[in-house]
């Protein structure tokens, strides 16, 4: 350092200060080329992975077919703590803007649950949104759950806006992503 | 990928535990930078825990403030242990200013605290990388290199090895740079880490897919790595006059 003479500095800094301007343009990235919406992939900014499941009462419901709606997808069972904890918070938030077009899948992880316990759960709490049943784990795989709760908050293009791994969440989160859901795509 | 340990009932966030322990060893390098020196390290921790705990506060009054209905109904949402209600921006100004205000009423002097603090801030870069590693998240672009890793549907650069392999660089240059006569001057240390992350980003950002654009087609952090590094170096420029000028007075 002692021997830097300030001239040796400044030509020194230019130096590297336009080889990283001109990396900048080199590594520059056409408009789209970074977002990964068009890819299916259970991560944040990708296309959310199309599935069909069937609720208690064998109605059949296709992921895709929601598109123009957002739409929370929750996975659970009915032996996880924190999966009961946030659920009447997803009901509340269910309630409050159904209305308008929001959209719950609470998917049961049937194939590590017992169906009667889901069922009991989901009448004693008065959960009026389609629960699924996952009951081969092939959903719960396709998404990569490792925990529950796991909650996916897709826009009405079908992109993940946000991924909420474990609980409960608040139902101030959930309110404020229902909203973003909303703003963010037209 | 591994962003879930199950522990019995307990699902451990690897990332977080990742960050947390990734703090203690920082703390730890810190701490004998500072008893090298003759430094009081019980400064640095309760500095480095006011941040925090500020930041912390700062980050979630601040997410409150940003959308009060959502707040209003349930009190009980302010002390939700959940992340996704926290603004980061806001948090780390709070947790800085927090930190200035420490620094201030304990007459610390700048410089020789941010040397003292690097060796954290260069574990913490290392942890960071490692976090992404176990999330997936700061995944790179699409690629056919053979070391590309397949994550998120496609073959893509492990931009997240990238950011281990650099920061862990970073560290072990600034470990030797710190046994230097570089140290000498306070702040050197600081300097040349902020300069060597800004250049490690600059260079790492190019292959990312997650990138956020400017002006359509220039990546966001790239621009603001490269102005770090044009003020460290403008930094480093005005001080190696300074000392010429001191010096020629002294002579």
């Amino acid at each position: 350092m002692n021997n830097i003479t300030p001239f040796k500095w400044i030509v020194f800094s230019l130096l590297l200060l336009s080889l990283g301007a001109v990396w900048i343009w080199v590594s520059s990235a056409p408009p789209g080329s970074t977002t990964q919406g068009d890819i299916p992939a259970p991560q944040k900014g990708f296309l959310a992975p199309d599935f069909e499941l069937e609720t208690l009462d064998h109605t059949v419901y296709k992921l895709s077919d929601l598109r123009g709606k957002p739409v929370l997808i929750n996975f659970w069972a009915s032996w996880c703590p924190p999966c009961r904890s946030e659920m009447p918070a997803i009901q509340n938030v269910y309630d409050e803007y159904r209305d308008q077009g929001f959209e719950v899948l609470a998917i049961n992880s049937t194939h590590q649950d017992n169906l009667g316990d889901a069922i009991t759960f989901a009448q004693i709490r008065q959960l009026t949104f389609p629960i699924l049943l996952d009951r081969d784990g092939a959903v719960g795989n396709l998404y990569e759950i490792r925990s529950l709760p796991t909650s996916y908050f897709i826009d009405k293009k079908g992109i993940i806006q946000d991924v909420v791994i474990g609980g409960p969440m608040a139902e101030a989160l959930l309110i404020i992503r229902a909203e973003q859901l909303f703003a963010d795509t037209p | 990928m591994l962003p879930i340990i199950q522990v019995g009932p307990l699902a451990l966030q690897v990332p977080g535990v990742i960050l947390l322990v990734g703090l203690w060893l920082g703390l730890l390098l810190s701490e004998r930078r500072a008893r090298r020196i003759g430094d009081n390290p019980a400064e640095l921790y309760n500095m480095v825990f006011i941040g925090l705990i500020a930041g912390v506060i700062g980050a979630r009054l601040s997410y409150a403030i940003t959308y009060p209905d959502a707040f209003s109904g349930n009190l009980q949402n302010l002390v939700s242990l959940n992340p996704g209600l926290l603004d980061p921006f806001a948090g780390a100004l709070i947790g800085i200013a927090a930190v200035v205000i420490y620094m201030y009423r304990k007459s610390l002097p700048v410089w020789r605290t941010l040397d003292n603090l690097t060796p954290l801030f260069a574990v913490m870069a290392i942890a960071i990388g490692l976090s992404h590693l176990a999330s997936g998240n700061a995944f790179g672009a699409p690629t056919v290199v053979p070391w590309g890793i397949h994550l998120w549907g496609s073959l893509r650069h492990p931009t997240q090895v990238y950011e281990i392999i650099t920061a862990s660089l970073i560290l072990i240059a600034i470990l030797i740079i710190d046994r230097t006569r570089w140290v000498e001057t306070s702040g050197n240390i600081f300097l040349a880490f902020m300069s060597l992350m800004a250049i490690s980003r600059l260079f790492i950002e190019a292959f990312r897919g997650d990138s956020i654009l400017i002006a359509n087609e220039f990546r966001l952090a790239q621009v603001v790595a490269w102005l770090i590094l044009a003020a460290c170096l403008g930094l480093f420029g005005w001080r190696v006059s300074l000392r010429k000028k001191d010096k020629e007075t002294i002579g």
